[in-house]
């Protein structure tokens, strides 16, 4: 197969397919490290702490937190959407790079999309606990009452009931159809017999069968057109919560493309922090190299500045519109008494994604962790700014009202936290973190120890198009 | 007494090769069992073209029917609501619901027909001959019951593409 010597590999060092099996397995068959015990013992004490919080505010109502009737929506739904932004990256990752036929992909899909599955369980914790009456939650679905109603499909609360229910599905059977082939790799690297047989039936039964593969490839792409729509859809829906409202601030047309940029934005800065990390413990850095990290950078400079137009975007529109309460609000935004958390937003989203353009610092490890925490945190505070500043000043000045987090919404944030790394942690000692299969197939074109007699070119040999 | 043969390439070019050699002398080949899906493969064994494609749509055209159906349903006929004096058949509000039911089961449809097809599933018990398949051993695996030729004959036969480990098996079916 011809393959651009301009091209890097995908897979450095000398790789046969078996080292593959093995470089990919060792983690799940090895005894976890000190460091693994460590993480997740923190990461569940977390979990506990804030489930035990969740139960705090169930017990003694909303009123423990620092919402209030002209701040409804406080840190839990800010949370709630920066946590579906998030679980953006795994499914763009896997759905839309397959489409676009990315072989890159191929070692970061499993980890990323296991990422967002687990993030949006943290995210649909929100919404439940926000309405307050925890085992009155099945109200939102639709079935036969006696109160003979149905739920209101006008609403697009219950569209985002609908998308992130599907989103979450979907992304489930998308993650695990892709798994089976691999697990049964491990099934049959196991020696004990009770883990031959719990991974022989995670794994379906798989035997690799020339038919079998026939339909899954088929599957996969089916699938794959499905999912990216799919993405596409919920963080439109999300967007649609503030949208179709008429607080300023939130009455926008262009909240659908920029809350999906800003989603696969803050997505592929949650999976460079995992990766970066993981690649270096689990010793994989020959799968996931400088090269895919640099691929990521480039789509965080993409939807970063899609993001960052956005917001100069909105600004303009709020003074073109000439409505009164619109400009104030966007004022307010920048110089009110939440200018902080606006500038804050700014920074880390505006201005530290543009550094990436610079290739070193595309390609630095270093930089690229501490840039991909200030886009986490950056991504957080967009969504502060949206909700609490456009909300607390609202059209009757005499119920302007000033937030601030209680430590109960604190806890529970830091519990969503906790759940995430727990998860987390149990997903890269049971599963292998890269989609074996996938790279096995991309091998052959893109592995340094099978592209034919790879050329080194210098920089000045480069071909000039 | 009916017997299967089998044996191993650790290169997927070299495999098939074996494929249409084995093919070209008029041998049948039972299944062909690989590590990853091997590109080419599907149209050198001649696999028909899957009908997961199809099933998908008619899924999805199915749920995307039902959901749009029965939002006008309780709209329109079950509990008229006038919602912010908005008509009671306002379509555009109809649209995300449809569309996420569509996806919801079309995917699950395809998976539940795949897995069901493909004889896979919790408790699927798999005929494993060889544990490298999952690994690097790119296996083909040849039955006597539907070729003419003896066991003996299909065990040289394999063994001349080039394969490796080449066994003989009696499933005394």
């Amino acid at each position: 197969m011809h393959v651009s010597p301009v091209r890097e590999p995908l897979i450095t060092g000398a790789k046969s397919y078996k080292d593959i099996t093995n470089d990919v397995m060792a983690p799940v068959k090895a005894k976890p490290g000190k460091l693994w015990y460590i993480g997740i013992t923190v990461s569940a004490l977390l979990m506990v702490f804030g489930f035990i919080m969740i139960g705090y505010t169930v017990w003694f109502g909303i009123g423990t937190w620092g919402a209030d009737r002209t701040i409804g929506w406080g840190w839990d739904i800010t949370n709630f959407v920066w946590w579906v932004g998030i679980g953006h990256a795994g499914t763009f990752i896997s759905a839309i790079l397959l489409l676009f036929r990315q072989k890159w992909r191929t070692s970061i899909n499993r980890a990323a999309e296991a990422m967002t599955i687990i993030a949006v369980m943290c995210a649909g914790l929100f919404p439940l606990i926000h309405m307050g009456r925890l085992p009155l939650g099945f109200y939102i679905l639709p079935y036969p009452n006696s109160r003979d109603l149905w739920v209101n499909f006008n609403s697009p609360l219950l569209w985002d009931v609908f998308a992130i229910t599907t989103y979450l599905l979907v992304s489930i059977l998308f993650w695990y159809m892709g798994l089976i082939p691999d697990l049964g790799t491990i099934r049959d690297r196991m020696k004990t017999a009770w883990k031959k047989k719990t991974y022989n039936l995670l794994s379906f039964g798989w035997k690799g069968s020339a038919r079998h593969w026939h339909r899954h490839e088929s599957m996969s792409l089916i699938l794959a057109g499905l999912a990216a729509p799919l993405v596409l859809s919920v963080h439109t829906i999300v967007s649609f919560d503030f949208a179709t409202s008429v607080i300023p601030g939130w009455h926008t047309t262009i909240f659908p493309p920029y809350f999906v940029s800003g989603a696969v934005f803050s997505g592929f800065a949650m999976v460079l922090t995992l990766m970066i990390v993981t690649r270096k413990a689990l010793n994989l850095e020959d799968y996931i190299t400088v090269g895919h990290v640099e691929s990521m950078n480039k789509i965080i400079i993409a939807t970063g500045s899609i993001v960052g137009i956005a917001y100069i975007t909105e600004l303009f529109m709020a003074w073109y519109s000439g409505v009164e309460y619109e400009r104030y609000a966007f004022m307010n935004r920048m110089m009110g008494p939440y200018a902080w958390a606006y500038w804050i937003m700014m920074t880390c989203n505006v201005i530290s994604p543009q550094l990436l353009w610079i290739k070193k610092l595309r390609r630095s490890l270093t930089f690229t962790f501490i840039l991909s925490i200030f886009i986490n945190i950056g991504m957080w505070f967009e969504r502060f700014v949206i909700v609490v500043t456009s909300l607390h000043r609202d059209y009757l000045p005499s119920s302007w009202s000033m937030y601030a987090p209680t430590w109960v919404e604190v806890a529970i944030f830091l519990g969503t936290l906790g759940l995430f790394f727990t998860l987390f942690f149990l997903f890269i000692r049971v599963f292998p973190v890269i989609a074996l299969s996938e790279v096995k197939a991309v091998a052959r074109s893109s592995a340094e120890s099978f592209i034919e007699k790879p050329v080194k070119v210098k920089p000045s040999e480069e071909p000039h198009i | 007494m009916k017997s299967i043969v089998y044996g191993y390439f650790t290169d997927e070019n070299d495999l098939l090769e074996a494929v249409k050699k084995l093919q070209d002398d008029g041998i049948r080949i039972e299944d062909v069992r690989t590590p990853f899906p091997v590109h080419g493969l599907d149209a050198i064994l001649k696999l028909p073209r899957s009908g997961l494609p199809k099933v998908a749509f008619i899924a999805g055209l199915a749920g995307g029917v039902l959901a749009l159906w029965f939002q006008i349903w309780v709209f329109t006929s079950a509990w008229p609501l006038v919602i912010g004096g908005k008509p009671y058949l306002s379509l555009p509000a109809f649209i995300p619901v449809t569309f996420e039911v569509t996806v919801l089961f079309a995917a699950f449809a395809m998976v539940i027909v795949f897995l069901v097809r493909s004889n896979l599933g919790p408790g699927s018990v798999p005929d494993i001959l060889d544990e490298e398949v999952t690994d690097d051993h790119f296996q083909i695996i040849l039955s006597e019951k539907h070729n003419k030729l003896s066991d003996t004959e299909l065990v040289n036969a394999l063994a001349s593409t080039g394969a490796l480990g080449v066994q003989n098996i009696n499933t005394g079916k």
